[in-house]
């Protein structure tokens, strides 16, 4: 046992000299999405630490990542599979495990990996450590919106099927438990669970609305929210789904994306009636709360993804209009909101704010960059 | 008379100008970029269809064209005519049968 830890000891003395010790609360992944590479970054200083290749198709791609913060799990459009070790700066595994997927979740307790899927559909689950399969539930459907919920478990809707499924999967050996959830409204998505896990909310292409389903109470069923806000005005042709992970609860609001529409709706989450719908710059793809809930950012479809606004939670009305260039694809706060990364695809960079300018602090150069992931997701419910 | 509409519809498409090569550029990046947020970077479909040769092999160009013009009502599928002129679908067109949706 000694000689083996002395062994260790001499191999990362030699081998791994240059690698200092640290931790991975500052670090997070840039995604790449046309070179299949990511960048792990770190945004004390800010800067990169390097780039990954070798991830196959990322339009699309987004990662979670393991409970001690240390490991990314990446999902490619292409059904890839890519467990990332974000302080060694390399691909652990990798895995193609179905033609086609749209994103995935980690389980609260860390120990599977769910992985939504388009084509064949369904939903499937890997153990973290070593990616190999331990269920596969399909749906005959394309799988959208797909989260953790407290309890051990996930939550995903079906894109076909007009329905939200809950797989308990911490129920014996039998395979996770099925509530399925019918009458949600047409055509879900994308969802999210609000950050205390307690709601999912399905955003519904087909209607105008949401479907909404209180996980303390699951007998109650699925209840549309914010029905018919269009007001029957016929939608604009949608050039980008919004996205619906990371949208912004704030201060007893949720900022919702109106799809087909330029605005952005705000319900209270106590009764989840709408309280006013804001104008804005074109139709929301993200709407980001800052943490401490006081600003949320928003970005914007084709062809009108040059802006970025921010919106005054306490006022309910855009703040700021900022112009980062063509294809601003996504935006990520720093844990404690000091920061805000945005992405700029067609410009290859992300930029970098301070966010109580805002003003710009930095700019890194990346390849058609879109999703930005921090670590620190590995601490939140739903992420 | 009936014809001769037959004939046009048989020279229109070559009668009608290629993008020049700055436009061809923007098309690309459109294609791959926008088309593919949903059918993929590659192509080979996600919310949308696959746009790969063998996939489009049984349509029709004009379909096609249509399809992008007009959208597909019910569907994601929206309609991209506010910004592509019906020479430069076509165009789009003939690129994904070729294989070049994927331009990376």
């Amino acid at each position: 046992m000694r000689a083996r830890l002395t062994l260790l000891a001499a191999a990362l003395a030699s081998g791994m000299a240059q690698a200092e010790l640290r931790g991975s609360g500052d670090l997070g992944l840039v995604i790449e999405r046309a070179s299949g590479s990511v960048q792990i970054v770190e945004t004390t200083t800010p800067r990169s630490l390097g780039r990954i290749e070798g991830l196959g198709d990322l339009s699309h791609a987004t990662a979670v990542f393991s409970r001690d913060a240390r490991h990314a799990f990446v999902f490619g459009r292409d059904g890839g599979l890519t467990k990332l070790d974000l302080l060694a700066g390399r691909i652990e595994r990798r895995i193609v495990q179905a033609g086609n997927a749209i994103g995935g979740a980690i389980s609260q307790d860390g120990r599977l990996v769910a992985v939504a899927n388009y084509e064949p559909g369904g939903v499937k689950l890997f153990d973290a450590r070593s990616l190999e399969l331990v269920q596969d539930i399909p749906t005959g459907s394309k799988v959208v919106g797909i989260a953790d919920v407290p309890g051990q478990g996930f939550i995903f809707s079906l894109f076909d099927g007009d329905a939200i499924w809950l797989a308990d999967t911490g129920k014996g050996e039998s395979g996770p438990r099925l509530t399925k959830f019918a009458d949600i409204g047409r055509q879900p998505y994308d969802g999210l669970i609000t950050p205390d896990g307690r709601h999912y909310i399905a955003g519904l292409f087909g209607e105008d609305g949401l479907a909404l389903i209180d996980l303390w109470r699951p007998e109650a069923g699925a209840r549309r929210i914010l029905a018919g806000y269009g007001r029957g005005q016929e939608p604009l042709p949608v050039y980008k789904m919004p996205h619906l992970r990371g949208w912004a609860v704030a201060g007893g609001l949720a900022f919702l994306p109106a799809i087909g529409r330029h605005e952005v709706l705000v319900a209270d989450t106590r009764d989840w009636k709408q309280v006013t719908a804001i104008a804005v710059h074109g139709q929301p793809v993200f709407a980001v709360a800052r943490p401490d809930g006081r600003h949320v950012w928003v970005n914007f479809a084709h062809p009108r993804n040059d802006t970025v606004q921010v919106i005054d939670a306490a006022k309910l009305e855009v703040a700021h209009t900022l112009k980062p260039g063509r294809g601003v694809m996504h935006l990520e706060f720093t844990p404690r909101g000091d920061q805000l990364w945005l992405s700029v695809r067609d410009a290859d960079r992300v930029e970098i704010y301070d966010t109580r300018g805002p003003s710009l602090i930095a700019s890194l150069p990346a390849k058609a960059p879109s999703g930005i992931l921090m670590a620190a997701r590995a601490h939140r419910i739903g992420f | 008379m009936l014809r001769w509409i037959a004939l046009a519809a048989l020279i229109a498409p070559a009668a009608l100008a290629q993008p020049s090569p700055a436009r061809q550029a923007e098309l690309r990046h459109l294609v791959l970029h926008d088309c593919g947020s949903c059918h993929g970077l590659t192509m080979k479909g996600g919310l949308g269809r696959p746009l790969l040769p063998e996939a489009l092999a049984d349509k029709p160009d004009g379909f096609l064209v249509e399809v992008i013009l007009g959208g597909v009502p019910g569907t994601p599928m929206p309609p991209w005519r506010e910004e592509l002129s019906a020479s430069e679908a076509r165009w789009i067109v003939e690129q994904l049968r070729k294989g070049n949706g994927d331009a990376r």
